[in-house]
Protein backbone atom coordinates (compact mmCIF):
# COMPACT_ATOMS: atom_id res chain seq x y z
CA UNK A 1 0.00 0.00 0.00
CA UNK A 2 1.22 3.45 -0.89
CA UNK A 3 1.56 5.93 1.95
CA UNK A 4 1.05 9.59 1.19
CA UNK A 5 2.63 12.43 3.10
CA UNK A 6 1.71 16.09 3.23
CA UNK A 7 4.45 18.25 1.86
CA UNK A 8 4.55 21.94 2.75
CA UNK A 9 6.57 24.11 0.42
CA UNK A 10 7.79 26.61 3.00
CA UNK A 11 9.09 28.88 0.26
CA UNK A 12 5.55 29.31 -1.14
CA UNK A 13 3.38 29.18 2.02
CA UNK A 14 1.90 32.58 2.98
CA UNK A 15 0.87 31.39 6.49
CA UNK A 16 -2.67 32.49 5.71
CA UNK A 17 -4.29 29.69 7.72
CA UNK A 18 -6.76 28.89 4.98
CA UNK A 19 -5.91 25.19 5.07
CA UNK A 20 -6.34 25.18 8.86
CA UNK A 21 -9.91 26.45 8.77
CA UNK A 22 -10.92 24.31 5.81
CA UNK A 23 -9.50 21.01 7.12
CA UNK A 24 -12.48 18.68 7.67
CA UNK A 25 -10.72 16.79 10.49
CA UNK A 26 -8.99 19.74 12.19
CA UNK A 27 -5.58 18.17 11.56
CA UNK A 28 -3.61 21.30 10.70
CA UNK A 29 -2.19 23.83 13.13
CA UNK A 30 -0.53 27.10 12.21
CA UNK A 31 1.83 28.37 14.85
CA UNK A 32 2.18 31.78 13.21
CA UNK A 33 4.78 30.69 10.68
CA UNK A 34 4.95 26.91 11.02
CA UNK A 35 2.31 24.66 9.54
CA UNK A 36 1.94 21.37 11.40
CA UNK A 37 -0.08 18.33 10.37
CA UNK A 38 -1.31 15.95 13.07
CA UNK A 39 -1.91 12.21 12.86
CA UNK A 40 -5.57 12.94 12.27
CA UNK A 41 -4.74 13.97 8.68
CA UNK A 42 -6.37 11.44 6.37
CA UNK A 43 -4.76 12.83 3.20
CA UNK A 44 -8.12 13.90 1.75
CA UNK A 45 -6.32 16.53 -0.30
CA UNK A 46 -8.77 19.36 0.35
CA UNK A 47 -6.03 21.70 1.54
CA UNK A 48 -3.96 20.87 -1.54
CA UNK A 49 -6.86 21.74 -3.82
CA UNK A 50 -7.67 25.00 -2.02
CA UNK A 51 -4.23 26.48 -1.40
CA UNK A 52 -4.13 29.77 -3.32
CA UNK A 53 -0.40 29.52 -4.03
CA UNK A 54 0.13 25.77 -4.49
CA UNK A 55 2.22 25.42 -1.33
CA UNK A 56 0.81 22.02 -0.38
CA UNK A 57 1.12 18.65 -2.04
CA UNK A 58 0.70 14.98 -1.33
CA UNK A 59 3.70 12.84 -2.07
CA UNK A 60 3.99 9.10 -2.14
CA UNK A 61 6.55 7.86 0.35
CA UNK A 62 7.71 4.71 2.07
CA UNK B 1 2.84 25.58 35.12
CA UNK B 2 1.78 29.20 35.09
CA UNK B 3 -1.94 29.68 35.57
CA UNK B 4 -4.03 32.80 35.08
CA UNK B 5 -7.54 33.12 36.45
CA UNK B 6 -10.05 35.47 34.88
CA UNK B 7 -13.74 35.81 34.07
CA UNK B 8 -13.47 35.70 30.30
CA UNK B 9 -10.65 34.62 28.01
CA UNK B 10 -10.87 35.92 24.44
CA UNK B 11 -8.88 33.98 21.86
CA UNK B 12 -7.79 36.26 19.04
CA UNK B 13 -7.38 40.04 18.93
CA UNK B 14 -9.09 40.80 15.62
CA UNK B 15 -12.14 43.07 15.48
CA UNK B 16 -14.45 40.40 16.94
CA UNK B 17 -12.11 39.62 19.82
CA UNK B 18 -11.38 43.24 20.67
CA UNK B 19 -15.06 44.20 20.62
CA UNK B 20 -15.94 41.26 22.85
CA UNK B 21 -13.07 42.12 25.21
CA UNK B 22 -14.10 45.78 25.30
CA UNK B 23 -17.73 45.09 26.16
CA UNK B 24 -16.81 42.37 28.68
CA UNK B 25 -14.33 44.67 30.43
CA UNK B 26 -16.82 47.54 30.32
CA UNK B 27 -19.31 45.27 32.03
CA UNK B 28 -16.87 44.77 34.87
CA UNK B 29 -15.57 41.35 33.86
CA UNK B 30 -11.93 40.43 34.36
CA UNK B 31 -11.00 39.93 30.70
CA UNK B 32 -7.86 38.45 29.14
CA UNK B 33 -7.43 38.57 25.35
CA UNK B 34 -4.66 36.52 23.75
CA UNK B 35 -3.13 37.05 20.31
CA UNK B 36 -1.09 34.41 18.51
CA UNK B 37 0.82 36.78 16.31
CA UNK B 38 3.47 39.32 17.22
CA UNK B 39 1.42 42.22 15.94
CA UNK B 40 -2.31 42.91 16.11
CA UNK B 41 -3.75 43.57 12.67
CA UNK B 42 -0.78 42.19 10.76
CA UNK B 43 -0.01 40.43 8.53
CA UNK B 44 -3.04 41.52 6.56
CA UNK B 45 -5.69 38.96 5.63
CA UNK B 46 -8.34 41.28 4.30
CA UNK B 47 -9.41 43.35 1.29
CA UNK B 48 -10.09 46.23 3.72
CA UNK B 49 -13.33 47.46 2.18
CA UNK B 50 -16.18 48.23 4.58
CA UNK B 51 -19.49 50.04 4.48
CA UNK B 52 -20.07 52.97 6.79
CA UNK B 53 -23.51 52.46 8.27
CA UNK B 54 -22.72 49.83 10.88
CA UNK B 55 -19.91 51.71 12.65
CA UNK B 56 -22.32 53.79 14.74
CA UNK B 57 -24.32 50.66 15.57
CA UNK B 58 -21.32 49.12 17.33
CA UNK B 59 -20.08 52.36 18.88
CA UNK B 60 -17.03 52.92 16.68
CA UNK B 61 -16.24 56.53 15.82
CA UNK B 62 -14.75 56.85 12.29
CA UNK B 63 -11.13 57.91 12.69
CA UNK B 64 -8.83 59.21 9.91
CA UNK B 65 -6.06 57.19 11.55
CA UNK B 66 -7.48 53.97 10.11
CA UNK B 67 -9.57 55.25 7.18
CA UNK B 68 -7.26 55.09 4.21
CA UNK B 69 -9.73 56.09 1.49
CA UNK B 70 -13.30 57.28 1.27
CA UNK B 71 -15.15 55.70 -1.66
CA UNK B 72 -17.67 57.62 -3.75
CA UNK B 73 -19.13 54.55 -5.39
CA UNK B 74 -18.72 51.10 -6.83
CA UNK B 75 -18.34 49.52 -10.24
CA UNK B 76 -19.59 46.05 -11.05
CA UNK B 77 -18.13 44.54 -14.20
CA UNK B 78 -18.97 41.48 -16.23
CA UNK B 79 -16.37 39.31 -18.01
CA UNK B 80 -16.94 41.06 -21.38
CA UNK B 81 -16.61 44.47 -19.80
CA UNK B 82 -20.21 45.52 -19.24
CA UNK B 83 -20.01 47.88 -16.33
CA UNK B 84 -22.48 49.17 -13.84
CA UNK B 85 -21.16 52.28 -12.17
CA UNK B 86 -22.81 53.65 -9.09
CA UNK B 87 -21.97 57.20 -8.25
CA UNK B 88 -22.11 59.04 -4.97
CA UNK B 89 -25.88 59.54 -5.07
CA UNK B 90 -26.35 55.79 -5.38
CA UNK B 91 -23.48 54.72 -3.18
CA UNK B 92 -25.13 52.60 -0.56
CA UNK B 93 -24.27 50.37 2.28
CA UNK B 94 -21.95 48.04 0.35
CA UNK B 95 -19.39 50.74 -0.37
CA UNK B 96 -17.77 53.07 2.02
CA UNK B 97 -14.27 53.15 3.40
CA UNK B 98 -11.11 51.31 2.53
CA UNK B 99 -9.33 50.76 5.82
CA UNK B 100 -5.83 50.33 7.11
CA UNK B 101 -6.58 47.13 8.96
CA UNK B 102 -3.32 47.08 10.88
CA UNK B 103 -4.32 50.43 12.41
CA UNK B 104 -8.04 49.67 12.71
CA UNK B 105 -7.41 46.46 14.64
CA UNK B 106 -4.97 48.19 16.97
CA UNK B 107 -7.48 50.98 17.59
CA UNK B 108 -10.12 48.44 18.61
CA UNK B 109 -7.59 46.64 20.81
CA UNK B 110 -6.77 49.98 22.42
CA UNK B 111 -10.47 50.51 23.16
CA UNK B 112 -10.55 47.09 24.81
CA UNK B 113 -7.55 48.02 26.93
CA UNK B 114 -9.12 51.38 27.84
CA UNK B 115 -12.14 49.46 29.08
CA UNK B 116 -9.84 47.37 31.25
CA UNK B 117 -8.98 44.25 29.25
CA UNK B 118 -5.55 42.65 29.44
CA UNK B 119 -3.78 41.57 26.25
CA UNK B 120 -1.19 38.79 25.98
CA UNK B 121 0.76 38.93 22.72
CA UNK B 122 2.50 35.99 21.06
CA UNK B 123 0.18 33.72 23.00
CA UNK B 124 -1.78 31.02 21.28
CA UNK B 125 -4.39 28.54 22.36
CA UNK B 126 -3.46 24.87 22.00
CA UNK B 127 -6.59 23.28 23.48
CA UNK B 128 -9.51 23.83 25.79
CA UNK B 129 -9.53 22.53 29.37
CA UNK B 130 -12.40 20.34 30.45
CA UNK B 131 -12.93 19.26 34.05
CA UNK B 132 -15.77 16.93 34.96
CA UNK B 133 -17.16 17.59 31.49
CA UNK B 134 -17.19 21.34 31.97
CA UNK B 135 -15.13 23.87 30.01
CA UNK B 136 -13.00 25.75 32.53
CA UNK B 137 -10.53 27.57 30.28
CA UNK B 138 -7.83 27.07 27.69
CA UNK B 139 -4.34 25.71 27.40
CA UNK B 140 -1.99 28.20 25.79
CA UNK B 141 1.61 28.88 24.95
CA UNK B 142 2.86 32.34 25.73
CA UNK B 143 6.26 33.18 24.26
CA UNK B 144 6.83 29.46 24.15
CA UNK B 145 5.84 28.87 27.77
CA UNK B 146 2.95 26.43 28.29
CA UNK B 147 0.25 27.85 30.56
CA UNK B 148 -3.38 27.62 31.54
CA UNK B 149 -5.87 30.44 31.39
CA UNK B 150 -8.87 29.56 33.53
CA UNK B 151 -12.07 31.41 32.82
CA UNK B 152 -15.81 31.21 33.37
CA UNK B 153 -16.35 31.63 29.64
CA UNK B 154 -14.26 31.38 26.47
CA UNK B 155 -14.83 33.75 23.57
CA UNK B 156 -13.53 32.04 20.43
CA UNK B 157 -12.51 34.87 18.12
CA UNK B 158 -9.86 32.87 16.30
CA UNK B 159 -11.05 33.85 12.85
CA UNK B 160 -11.37 31.62 9.82
CA UNK B 161 -9.15 28.95 11.39
CA UNK B 162 -11.90 28.48 13.99
CA UNK B 163 -10.17 25.74 15.96
CA UNK B 164 -11.14 26.70 19.50
CA UNK B 165 -14.79 25.93 18.80
CA UNK B 166 -13.85 22.57 17.34
CA UNK B 167 -11.72 21.70 20.35
CA UNK B 168 -14.78 22.53 22.44
CA UNK B 169 -16.92 20.18 20.37
CA UNK B 170 -18.69 22.70 18.14
CA UNK B 171 -18.70 21.67 14.50
CA UNK B 172 -17.25 24.59 12.50
CA UNK B 173 -16.47 22.42 9.48
CA UNK B 174 -17.38 23.91 6.11
CA UNK B 175 -18.72 22.36 2.94
CA UNK B 176 -16.50 22.89 -0.09
CA UNK B 177 -19.05 25.21 -1.73
CA UNK B 178 -19.02 27.38 1.39
CA UNK B 179 -15.29 27.96 1.23
CA UNK B 180 -13.56 30.62 -0.80
CA UNK B 181 -9.82 30.55 -1.48
CA UNK B 182 -8.41 34.06 -1.82
CA UNK B 183 -5.25 35.82 -2.85
CA UNK B 184 -4.55 39.54 -2.95
CA UNK B 185 -1.73 41.85 -3.92
CA UNK B 186 -1.24 45.39 -2.79
CA UNK B 187 -0.43 47.01 -6.11
CA UNK B 188 1.45 50.30 -6.27
CA UNK B 189 1.79 52.75 -9.13
CA UNK B 190 -1.41 51.55 -10.79
CA UNK B 191 -3.92 53.54 -12.85
CA UNK B 192 -7.04 52.22 -11.14
CA UNK B 193 -9.78 54.72 -10.28
CA UNK B 194 -9.00 55.81 -6.74
CA UNK B 195 -12.60 56.66 -5.84
CA UNK B 196 -14.48 53.52 -6.82
CA UNK B 197 -14.36 49.98 -5.52
CA UNK B 198 -14.49 47.59 -8.44
CA UNK B 199 -16.03 44.12 -8.44
CA UNK B 200 -15.57 41.84 -11.46
CA UNK B 201 -17.74 38.75 -11.60
CA UNK B 202 -17.87 35.81 -14.00
CA UNK B 203 -16.59 32.28 -14.20
CA UNK B 204 -13.70 33.08 -16.56
CA UNK B 205 -12.41 35.79 -14.21
CA UNK B 206 -13.05 34.33 -10.75
CA UNK B 207 -14.83 30.94 -10.71
CA UNK B 208 -17.68 31.07 -8.18
CA UNK B 209 -16.33 34.21 -6.58
CA UNK B 210 -15.20 37.64 -7.72
CA UNK B 211 -12.17 39.75 -8.35
CA UNK B 212 -11.83 43.07 -6.55
CA UNK B 213 -9.92 46.30 -6.86
CA UNK B 214 -10.17 48.35 -3.68
CA UNK B 215 -8.22 51.60 -4.02
CA UNK B 216 -6.20 53.05 -1.18
CA UNK B 217 -5.25 56.37 -2.77
CA UNK B 218 -2.00 57.51 -4.35
CA UNK B 219 -2.00 54.82 -7.04
CA UNK B 220 -2.23 52.02 -4.48
CA UNK B 221 -4.94 49.35 -4.58
CA UNK B 222 -5.77 46.00 -3.03
CA UNK B 223 -6.31 43.72 -6.01
CA UNK B 224 -7.55 40.29 -5.07
CA UNK B 225 -9.54 37.26 -6.04
CA UNK B 226 -11.76 34.71 -4.35
CA UNK B 227 -12.52 31.32 -5.92
CA UNK B 228 -15.24 28.98 -4.69
CA UNK B 229 -13.89 25.77 -3.16
CA UNK B 230 -15.80 23.48 -5.50
CA UNK B 231 -14.26 25.20 -8.52
CA UNK B 232 -10.73 25.66 -7.14
CA UNK B 233 -7.60 23.83 -8.13
CA UNK B 234 -4.29 24.07 -6.32
CA UNK B 235 -2.65 27.44 -6.91
CA UNK B 236 -5.44 28.64 -9.16
CA UNK B 237 -6.21 31.82 -7.21
CA UNK B 238 -2.70 32.97 -8.07
CA UNK B 239 -2.97 31.88 -11.71
CA UNK B 240 -6.24 33.78 -12.25
CA UNK B 241 -5.11 36.88 -10.37
CA UNK B 242 -1.74 37.05 -12.14
CA UNK B 243 -3.45 36.71 -15.50
CA UNK B 244 -5.92 39.49 -14.72
CA UNK B 245 -3.17 41.85 -13.61
CA UNK B 246 -0.93 41.16 -16.59
CA UNK B 247 -3.85 41.64 -19.04
CA UNK B 248 -5.22 44.85 -17.51
CA UNK B 249 -3.47 47.99 -18.83
CA UNK B 250 -4.09 49.78 -15.51
CA UNK B 251 -1.43 47.58 -13.95
CA UNK B 252 1.11 47.79 -16.75
CA UNK B 253 3.55 49.88 -14.70
CA UNK B 254 2.39 48.52 -11.39
CA UNK B 255 4.10 46.14 -8.97
CA UNK B 256 2.93 44.22 -5.92
CA UNK B 257 4.39 45.27 -2.58
CA UNK B 258 2.42 42.81 -0.47
CA UNK B 259 1.01 39.32 -1.03
CA UNK B 260 -1.93 38.26 1.09
CA UNK B 261 -3.46 34.81 1.27
CA UNK B 262 -6.65 34.04 3.11
CA UNK B 263 -9.93 32.18 3.03
CA UNK B 264 -13.47 33.21 3.73
CA UNK B 265 -16.43 31.09 4.63
CA UNK B 266 -19.56 31.73 2.57
CA UNK B 267 -22.17 29.81 4.56
CA UNK B 268 -25.03 31.47 6.48
CA UNK B 269 -23.34 31.05 9.88
CA UNK B 270 -23.04 28.17 12.35
CA UNK B 271 -26.14 26.22 13.40
CA UNK B 272 -25.43 27.38 16.93
CA UNK B 273 -22.58 29.66 17.97
CA UNK B 274 -22.75 29.00 21.71
CA UNK B 275 -22.37 26.07 24.06
CA UNK B 276 -21.80 25.77 27.80
CA UNK B 277 -19.06 28.27 28.73
CA UNK B 278 -18.14 29.21 25.16
CA UNK B 279 -19.24 31.77 22.55
CA UNK B 280 -17.98 31.96 18.97
CA UNK B 281 -17.86 35.36 17.26
CA UNK B 282 -17.17 36.71 13.77
CA UNK B 283 -15.33 34.54 11.26
CA UNK B 284 -14.92 31.83 13.91
CA UNK B 285 -18.72 31.54 14.01
CA UNK B 286 -18.75 31.61 10.19
CA UNK B 287 -20.80 34.81 10.34
CA UNK B 288 -19.71 36.48 7.11
CA UNK B 289 -21.69 37.92 4.24
CA UNK B 290 -21.68 34.96 1.83
CA UNK B 291 -21.82 37.19 -1.26
CA UNK B 292 -19.31 39.90 -0.49
CA UNK B 293 -17.13 37.89 1.89
CA UNK B 294 -17.22 40.94 4.15
CA UNK B 295 -16.86 40.03 7.80
CA UNK B 296 -15.59 43.02 9.75
CA UNK B 297 -19.00 44.47 10.60
CA UNK B 298 -20.30 41.00 11.49
CA UNK B 299 -17.31 40.40 13.75
CA UNK B 300 -17.78 43.76 15.47
CA UNK B 301 -21.50 43.19 15.97
CA UNK B 302 -21.13 39.66 17.29
CA UNK B 303 -18.20 40.69 19.48
CA UNK B 304 -20.31 43.46 20.99
CA UNK B 305 -23.31 41.15 21.49
CA UNK B 306 -21.05 38.56 23.14
CA UNK B 307 -19.69 41.16 25.57
CA UNK B 308 -23.16 42.43 26.39
CA UNK B 309 -24.57 38.95 26.98
CA UNK B 310 -21.58 37.87 29.08
CA UNK B 311 -22.01 40.97 31.23
CA UNK B 312 -25.57 39.86 31.95
CA UNK B 313 -24.48 36.26 32.56
CA UNK B 314 -21.91 37.42 35.10
CA UNK B 315 -24.65 39.03 37.20
CA UNK B 316 -26.24 35.63 37.71
CA UNK B 317 -22.99 33.68 37.61
CA UNK B 318 -24.50 31.47 34.90
CA UNK B 319 -22.52 30.87 31.71
CA UNK B 320 -24.40 27.78 30.57
CA UNK B 321 -25.57 27.38 27.00
CA UNK B 322 -29.06 28.39 28.05
CA UNK B 323 -27.76 31.57 29.67
CA UNK B 324 -25.73 32.40 26.55
CA UNK B 325 -28.62 31.85 24.14
CA UNK B 326 -29.61 35.56 24.09
CA UNK B 327 -26.40 36.02 22.07
CA UNK B 328 -27.66 33.52 19.53
CA UNK B 329 -30.96 35.38 19.33
CA UNK B 330 -29.27 38.77 18.95
CA UNK B 331 -27.10 37.89 15.98
CA UNK B 332 -29.86 35.93 14.28
CA UNK B 333 -32.42 38.73 14.72
CA UNK B 334 -29.97 41.22 13.26
CA UNK B 335 -28.37 39.20 10.45
CA UNK B 336 -29.80 35.74 9.82
CA UNK B 337 -32.27 36.60 7.03
CA UNK B 338 -29.69 38.57 5.11
CA UNK B 339 -27.01 35.90 5.55
CA UNK B 340 -29.38 33.22 4.32
CA UNK B 341 -30.60 35.31 1.38
CA UNK B 342 -27.06 36.17 0.30
CA UNK B 343 -25.99 32.54 0.71
CA UNK B 344 -28.77 31.43 -1.64
CA UNK B 345 -27.87 34.20 -4.09
CA UNK B 346 -24.20 33.18 -3.98
CA UNK B 347 -25.09 29.58 -4.78
CA UNK B 348 -27.18 30.67 -7.78
CA UNK B 349 -24.76 33.27 -9.13
CA UNK B 350 -21.96 30.70 -9.04
CA UNK B 351 -23.94 28.55 -11.46
CA UNK B 352 -24.22 31.25 -14.12
CA UNK B 353 -21.97 31.24 -17.18
CA UNK B 354 -20.16 34.32 -18.49
CA UNK B 355 -22.82 35.14 -21.10
CA UNK B 356 -25.57 35.22 -18.47
CA UNK B 357 -23.45 37.39 -16.17
CA UNK B 358 -22.85 39.78 -19.10
CA UNK B 359 -26.59 40.00 -19.67
CA UNK B 360 -27.26 40.42 -15.96
CA UNK B 361 -24.81 43.30 -15.54
CA UNK B 362 -26.09 44.92 -18.74
CA UNK B 363 -29.64 44.79 -17.42
CA UNK B 364 -28.66 46.10 -14.00
CA UNK B 365 -26.85 49.00 -15.64
CA UNK B 366 -30.07 50.06 -17.36
CA UNK B 367 -32.13 49.81 -14.19
CA UNK B 368 -32.87 52.65 -11.84
CA UNK B 369 -31.27 51.58 -8.59
CA UNK B 370 -31.46 54.27 -5.94
CA UNK B 371 -28.80 52.85 -3.71
CA UNK B 372 -26.30 50.08 -4.35
CA UNK B 373 -26.43 47.17 -2.01
CA UNK B 374 -26.86 43.44 -2.44
CA UNK B 375 -30.56 43.73 -1.60
CA UNK B 376 -31.31 46.25 -4.36
CA UNK B 377 -29.24 44.31 -6.89
CA UNK B 378 -31.16 41.16 -6.04
CA UNK B 379 -34.42 43.04 -6.48
CA UNK B 380 -33.42 43.90 -10.06
CA UNK B 381 -32.36 40.30 -10.64
CA UNK B 382 -35.69 39.11 -9.25
CA UNK B 383 -37.51 41.35 -11.69
CA UNK B 384 -35.43 40.57 -14.78
CA UNK B 385 -33.95 37.13 -14.03
CA UNK B 386 -36.54 35.49 -11.77
CA UNK B 387 -34.96 32.05 -12.26
CA UNK B 388 -31.81 33.13 -10.41
CA UNK B 389 -33.71 33.86 -7.21
CA UNK B 390 -36.18 30.97 -7.41
CA UNK B 391 -36.78 29.44 -3.99
CA UNK B 392 -35.83 32.46 -1.94
CA UNK B 393 -37.76 35.24 -3.68
CA UNK B 394 -39.75 35.98 -0.52
CA UNK B 395 -36.53 37.09 1.18
CA UNK B 396 -36.06 39.78 -1.46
Amino acid sequence: MKVFHMIVDVDRCLHCGGCVGSCPVNAIFLNDFILEFSDRCNRCGRCVKLCPVQALSLEAGA
Amino acid sequence: MRTIECDVVVVGAGPGGSMAAKYCAQGGLDTVMIEKKHEIGAPLRCAEGVSKKWLAEVGIEPDPVWIRADMVGAVIKSPSGYAFKLDESKAGSEVGYVLERHLFDKALARDAVKAGARIMMRTYCTDVIREAGKLVGIRAKSMGEPMEIRAKCIVAADGFESQVGRWAGIDTKLALNDLCSCLQYRMVNCDADMEYCEFIIGRSVAPGGYLWIFPKGGGIANVGIGIMGTMAKSGEAKTYLDKFISDDPRFKKSQAVETVGGFVSTCPGLDCAVDDNIILVGDAARIIDPITGGGICHACRTGMYAGQVLTECAKKGDFSKGALMPYEKMWRDRMEDKLYRNWMAKERLAELDDETIDELVRLISTSDIKEVNVYNLLKVIKEKFPKVVEGFEDLI
